[in-house]
């Protein structure tokens, strides 16, 4: 690997600095000899939380199988701004089939290394909200059922970004996209039942099953880490916010991200064989208009007439989240 | 060796015999039986190393075929039907991708109206899908055309279909004779990709490609068939060589050196027409019978040859193309371009309906006589369709088409006359 100077792409957080730290306890990304999985160069937008999230992830999962790794990829943005052939950012063996296969391509990739004796080497397979939750959800339940030994990352921006802002299945209740317009009765998306896929994986007792933001790059580390310290079916679901898709600045990605979490509006958590054996302490919960209004997605809920009756219905779903996944303070869980 | 054996059992021996590595199994009839028996062999461990995958769909079935095949595994799978029609997607990726995979199209009618039954309808709908495809005639032939795909596929990088008729082969014990491993191992080598995963040399594979080359790589696939034209008959005297029989190649004639009238057909009817030809010949009338076993790539110039010096063709297909008549005797007509030929689509057999001598006689003197319709449909029963377009004429809610034609008929299902 050609020497790449270090970027450090994550400032003010909570985080104990990497210099404080044992090198043995630092980052992946703070290492000098990290893969550089994605390399740089690629189309990705500005301020891309999936490409940042993408590059935590695999940079983690290579240091963790010893650059053993091959990579499945869906359709979508992630494929396309990495491979503006005759370049490619990959710097591990990497396939791109169909937009709904994924999970069923890493399972054939895991299956001839199993028959030719390559134990040693490990699949991930990954794609977005649209490639995960709907189009390739029933490969990706399939690999689940039959435990396949495959690690599937979902980098959930929420929304069809590839083809331009069109609600998904993980499409959030009231977001604006181009096929749930704020107009109408009821503008955004509509408050459906929600499809939210790291409990239907724990529902198929896999395992390991994570959720992370790229927030959060220490516990996005080590929650692939642990992932590969298991073998069969594993299944980690980053929130990636998309400048573009939510209407943020490119400079707010990981603050936006970080937001998710600490209003619990995206859950933050670990289970093993489906039971969840730990959660992302929230240090103080945030009311959710602070997540909301930075976003355009979300801006007809605020303007002269907020639609209070709306930012409370999402409100219950962060308290309902905070409960349901334990992610209360940290001196109440003490 | 000799063996009295249902079709999808024997396909079976002869695929294990090719030491496939990782097979992709969803159910659905006709070819079941065939994954079912490679499921046997791998969990008793008779055929090993191989991963046997029971997969969630025939989309998943491809998916996982394609991400093994791109691993440099030998990669197998069956399907017919609505299962061809479900991977599509897949089907087209794993050609454009150039992965070597070869697959059982156990042909069967396409749905609605729902029927499980044969015709060809399947896999001729996946005609341009860079695929190539072969159609077995009998067992034995279905058998060793499994053999040969294998070795054509690998050597071109391009997925291979092996066709053969769903229950009239699939279901049918008959006697084939069974190679030895040491054969099949003389035959076929080890599969070596042209491109693989592997962290030793990472290579991406699947990247987006525009204008400025797509063109070309679409080409490439073109240029590969046109290949397989001079490989398939190769691949065919190889086989001979070793296995000591005539099987695979591009077409095949059938007492048509004189012929004035050539039937064209593919798969297991060619067996009722040859009979009948029999028949025909014994009473004086010159009739022969072009075979086509290469599908795609369309071995033109073959077609041509075997045809241009008879006054008519009769093309008699197990498919139909809706709104405007046949599939093969387009391609059949492609070949003839240029000769003053009368030439027939016979429309037949769809979805189960018995193709009989009986039948075939009539057929074949009326194209004699040059009085047969250009587009025949073969035993439509037109009192049935009529009765229909005479209900739709009358009632706007004339009801569901299918059930009404049924209804009709009565409770006398089967067609055989």
């Amino acid at each position: 690997m050609p020497f790449q100077p270090i970027k450090f792409y994550q400032t003010g957080t909570f985080t104990v600095g990497n210099r404080l730290l044992k090198p043995e306890d630092r980052s992946v990304q703070s290492h000098r000899d990290r893969s550089n999985a994605i390399n740089s160069g690629h189309r990705a937008c500005q301020g891309c939380g999936e490409a940042l999230g993408a590059r935590y992830a695999l940079d983690a999962a290579m240091e963790a199988t010893g650059s053993q790794l091959i990579a499945a990829n869906a359709t979508g943005c992630l494929e396309v701004f990495t491979t503006p052939y005759p370049e490619t950012s990959w710097q591990l063996p990497w396939m791109h089939s169909l937009f709904g296969n994924a999970a069923a391509v890493a399972t054939g990739i895991a299956a001839a290394l199993k028959v030719k004796g390559r134990s040693e080497v490990r699949v991930v397979a990954q794609g977005g909200d649209g490639g995960t939750t709907d189009i390739g959800f029933g490969c990706l339940s399939g690999m689940f059922e039959r435990n396949d030994d495959v690690l599937y990352i979902c980098y959930d921006n929420e929304a069809y970004m590839n083809t331009g802002v069109q609600r998904s299945s993980a499409t959030p209740p009231a977001a604006r996209t181009a096929t749930t317009m704020p107009v109408g009765p009821n503008p955004g998306n509509e408050f459906g039942q929600g499809k939210f896929v790291p409990a239907i994986a724990m529902a198929h007792e896999i395992p390991y099953v994570a959720t992370a933001t790229v927030a959060d790059l220490r516990d996005l580390e080590a929650k692939v880490k642990r992932a590969m310290e298991f073998r069969g079916a594993r299944y980690i679901h980053i929130l990636v916010p998309c400048p573009l898709g939510w209407g943020t600045a490119s400079h707010d990605t990981i603050h936006i991200a970080r937001l998710a979490h600490e209003t619990g509006l995206f859950p933050v958590f670990e289970a093993e064989h489906g039971v969840q054996v730990s959660a992302l302490p929230i240090r103080k919960q945030l009311p959710v208009e602070e997540y909301l209004k930075p976003q355009k997605r979300f801006a007809h809920l605020f303007g002269a007439k907020p639609k209070l009756d709306v930012i409370a219905r999402i409100q219950e779903r962060a308290d309902r989240n905070i409960r349901k996944y334990g992610m209360v303070q940290r001196e109440e869980v003490l | 060796m000799l063996k009295q054996i249902e079709g999808s059992r024997a396909v079976a021996e002869a695929i294990a015999l090719c030491r496939p590595e990782v097979i992709c199994a969803y159910p659905i009839s006709p070819q079941t039986h065939i994954v079912e028996a490679l499921g046997e062999m791998v969990k008793s461990e008779k055929l090993a190393p191989c991963e046997f995958i029971n997969v969630e769909s025939e989309f998943a079935a491809m998916s996982v075929a394609i991400g093994a095949s791109a691993t440099g595994a030998r990669a197998y799978t069956a399907t017919a039907s609505q299962g061809l029609l479900f991977m599509v997607e897949a089907v087209y990726n794993a050609s454009g991708l150039g992965l070597p995979i070869v697959m059982t199209v156990a042909n069967r009618a396409i749905g609605a109206p729902i029927n499980i039954w044969n015709d060809h309808s399947d896999s001729l709908s996946q005609r341009d899908s860079g695929w190539m495809q072969l159609f077995a005639e009998t067992n034995q032939e279905a058998l060793d055309l499994h053999i040969q795909a294998f070795k054509l596929a690998e050597e071109l990088s391009l997925p291979v279909m092996v066709c053969m008729d769903g229950f009239i082969l699939t279901h049918a014990y008959e006697q084939v004779d069974m190679p030895t491993q040491q054969q099949v191992d003389a035959y076929l080598q080890p599969y070596e990709p042209r491109q693989v995963l592997d962290p030793r040399e990472p290579v991406s594979i699947g990247a987006m490609v525009g204008p400025e080359a797509f063109m070309e790589v679409r080409y490439l696939a073109h240029a590969k068939q046109m290949q397989a034209l001079e490989r398939i008959p190769q691949l065919a005297a190889e086989f001979k060589q070793i296995f000591g029989r005539d099987t695979g190649g591009l077409v095949h004639t059938y007492r048509a050196e004189d012929a004035e009238t050539i039937v064209v057909a593919m798969g297991s009817v060619l067996g009722t027409i040859k009979d009948t030809v029999d028949e025909m010949r014994d009473d004086g009338h010159k009739i022969g019978v072009l075979g086509i076993t290469s599908f795609r790539p369309f071995p033109l110039a073959q077609v041509r040859a075997a045809l241009q010096n008879a006054k008519r063709v009769v093309v008699l297909e197990k498919s139909l193309a809706v709104g405007i008549g046949g599939i093969l005797s387009t391609d059949v007509r492609m070949a003839l371009s240029g000769l003053q030929l009368h030439g027939y689509t016979v429309v037949a057999g769809l979805g189960g309906r018995a193709i009989t001598r009986k039948s075939l006689h009539k057929l074949f003197r009326e194209a004699q006589q040059d009085t047969l319709q250009q587009l025949t449909f073969l035993d439509l029963d037109w009192d049935v369709v009529n009765k229909q377009l005479a209900r739709e004429r009358a009632v706007r809610r004339s009801g569901p088409a299918a059930e009404n034609m049924l209804r009709d008929i009565g409770t006398v299902a089967s067609k055989i006359a």
